[in-house]
């Protein structure tokens, strides 16, 4: 099914002028065997046999396993076992876009009104390599915003060369909006960066000049259709020169209704075809305290249907990325509150690092066999499950990953949401609830928070729960299900899912749809990611 | 005249700093300062002052009328 990589946009001369400029590496071969891949997959029943193991996920061949099994954002599976870090080190950008206020981080790291510390790159890599050895699921670093990290390429590669010199296991990734990565691919490649994330919300200058107001270009600041027209062409050409040089190109775009939400279908296949691995739609978050051009003029972000809805007609044979939590497995959050305190720029520059290059291949070693034995607990739990029919539902999880249900329904900051079906146990998404989102708002309206924003469950898993919130879901028509507590998620999840079904063939229950849910984000805020 | 920061407005994003011709423009007291000694209102270098160009923030970098117009 080369076809599904390379629809018809690959026979369009700009893209094939473009990859036969210089000899790809290897990444269209890639490209076309993962393609062969996901046909065989998708296909299901006889090709299967025949696709050879690569060790991971069905869908996905051993190469570009290899290449993401540890990155917490590209791999759902990583994310519960690995934690990325981010270092501001770039505040400058080259373009304005309508939801990003820069006073405050990037919507792909952080939590509302919180700004970084801006680092020079002695300090960042010092305390990266501090952090690394301190938490070994550190396996990522990134440099994102505020900022574009392009448009700081002396401070952004000399981070990645001084990290790169010490570590050479940590794998670095950075953000861009792309207006410049053309310039900047080769020295990405230098750096063996494998992995860049570029934010794409258009391939229309129509639809750009009301996210874009202007961009910094040679020396001037252009408006309007001109500036997107000009962006819009310096993105897709870095996504294709990542590709040629076999850099895996994500895209991250920001659905916003009315403006570009139906073209983002448009935008999905453009990204395909010029090879991007992995395509993110991400809401955007919008509200008048966060200052944004789109905050204050009113513009909504999307339900969570809508969301879905949106991704599921771009999925098709692509790997949408559901399980980005806009940065939230964050490698200084796991130090917990009380040890990032040790971690502030005056004591780690006051401190002798040294790199703990065995107690890290340990950790990675240990989390392998736990991947094993999840993959050991998946078989057979597809049996039975044929009796669902065309039947579809969500349900939430309370977990601090893993992926195992270990967190206490009131304590949860974030629910993971998996759609069950005859296919299995889906991760969809994240629904955020944690205090930042509810705008100080007392104890029951908290709870009345939750309820909005998993109002299109039918179950929530958790490892505990009070009677009141217990009465409460029951009442909203959310199940609370506690007795798989500590158990692997997915499992879980279709154990119940398979006992539902059970209940609603003997008429015990009858299946009814569940309505939509607000999405609760934290602040805004800017791209470059 | 030179350019000046509105220092209340500036976010501090570095960006006007490494655009500058002249190298006016640096951080003192966490915010930018432009050195009007230096400033040329990039007469001479380019059509629109760098600095207006890229500051996020609209209103900031403005004409400092204590001194007279910079003649190249
Ligand atoms: S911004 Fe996205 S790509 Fe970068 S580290 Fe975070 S989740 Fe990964
Ligand atoms: S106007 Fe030009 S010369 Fe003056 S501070 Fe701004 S960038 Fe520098
Ligand atoms: S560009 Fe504007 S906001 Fe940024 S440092 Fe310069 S004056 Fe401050």
């Amino acid at each position: 099914m080369t076809e599904a990589f390379f629809p018809e946009d690959h026979s369009n001369g700009s893209v094939d002028s473009a990859s036969s400029a210089d000899p790809a590496v290897d990444i269209s071969d890639v490209m076309q065997k993962m393609a062969e891949h996901k046909g065989c997959g998708t296909e299901g029943g006889s090709g299967k046999a025949s696709c050879g193991s690569s060790g991971g996920p069905e869908d996905m061949p051993a190469e570009i396993w290899e290449k993401v099994k540890n990155h917490p954002c590209y791999s759902e599976e990583a994310h519960h076992h690995y934690a990325r870090m981010h270092v501001a080190v770039a505040p400058a950008c080259n373009i304005q876009c309508n939801y990003c206020n820069r006073k405050y981080d990037c919507a792909n790291e952080s939590r509302p009104g919180v700004v970084s510390e801006r680092l020079t790159p002695e300090q960042a890599s010092k305390k990266v390599l501090a952090v690394a050895s301190t938490i070994p699921q550190m396996t990522v670093l990134g440099i994102a915003g505020p900022g574009d990290p392009l448009a700081n390429p002396g401070k952004t590669f000399e981070t990645f060369r001084l990290i790169s010199e010490v570590a050479p296991d940590i794998k670095l990734c950075l953000s861009t909006n792309g207006l410049a990565l053309p310039d900047w691919v080769d020295e990405i490649a230098k750096y063996k960066v494998d992995h860049v994330t570029i934010t794409i919300n258009m391939i229309d200058p129509e639809v750009g000049q009301h996210i874009y107001p202007w961009i910094f270009w040679e020396n001037k600041r252009l408006q309007g259709y001109e500036a997107a027209k000009i962006l819009t062409e310096r993105q897709l050409l870095g996504l294709e020169m990542l590709t040629e040089r076999g850099i895996l190109a994500k895209i991250n775009s920001v659905m916003i209704p009315g403006i570009n939400d139906k073209h983002l279908v448009e935008v999905n296949k453009a990204v395909k075809s010029r090879g991007a691995f992995l395509h993110n739609i991400m809401p955007l978050i919008s509200a008048p305290e966060h200052g944004t051009v789109f905050g204050l003029n009113g513009q909504r972000g999307p339900t969570a249907q809508e969301l879905k809805a949106l991704q599921d007609e771009c999925e098709g044979d692509m790997n949408m990325m559901r399980h980005c939590r806009q940065c939230r497995a964050d490698a200084v959050g796991l130090l917990g509150e009380d040890r990032s305190a040790e971690f502030t720029t005056d004591k780690i520059m006051a401190m002798e690092v040294e790199y703990d290059a065995e107690g890290r291949k340990a950790y990675q070693q240990a989390v392998e066999s736990e991947r094993q034995a999840k993959v050991e607990a998946k078989k057979g739990q597809l049996d039975g499950l044929e009796a669902a029919g065309d039947m579809k539902l969500l349900v939430a999880v309370a977990t601090k990953g893993h992926g195992v249900i270990n967190e206490h329904f009131g304590h949860a900051k974030e629910f993971q949401i998996y759609e069950l079906s005859q296919t299995g146990a889906k991760f969809v998404g994240h629904r955020r609830v944690d205090l930042y989102c509810q705008g100080g708002y007392g104890e029951e309206d908290a709870l009345e928070t939750v309820i909005k924003a998993i109002n299109d469950c039918h179950a929530v898993f958790v490892a505990k729960i009070g009677g009141c919130p217990k009465a409460d879901l029951t009442e909203a028509g959310i199940e609370p299900v506690d007795q798989y507590a500590h158990e692997f998620i997915e499992q879980s999840a279709l154990v119940w899912f398979k006992d539902y079904l059970v209940k609603v063939a003997a008429g015990e229950i009858v299946h009814t749809d569940r309505g939509d849910a607000a999405i609760r984000q934290g602040a805004l805020i800017q791209q470059a990611g | 005249m030179a350019y000046k920061i509105v220092g209340s407005q500036c976010t501090n994003c570095t960006a006007c700093e490494a655009l500058c011709p002249n190298e006016a423009i640096s951080e003192a007291k966490g915010t930018f300062v432009i050195d009007p000694a230096k400033c040329t209102e990039c007469i001479g270098h380019f059509d629109t002052p760098q600095c207006v160009a890229i500051c996020p923030v609209d209103e900031t970098c403005v004409i400092d009328s204590a001194y007279p117009r910079y003649e190249a």
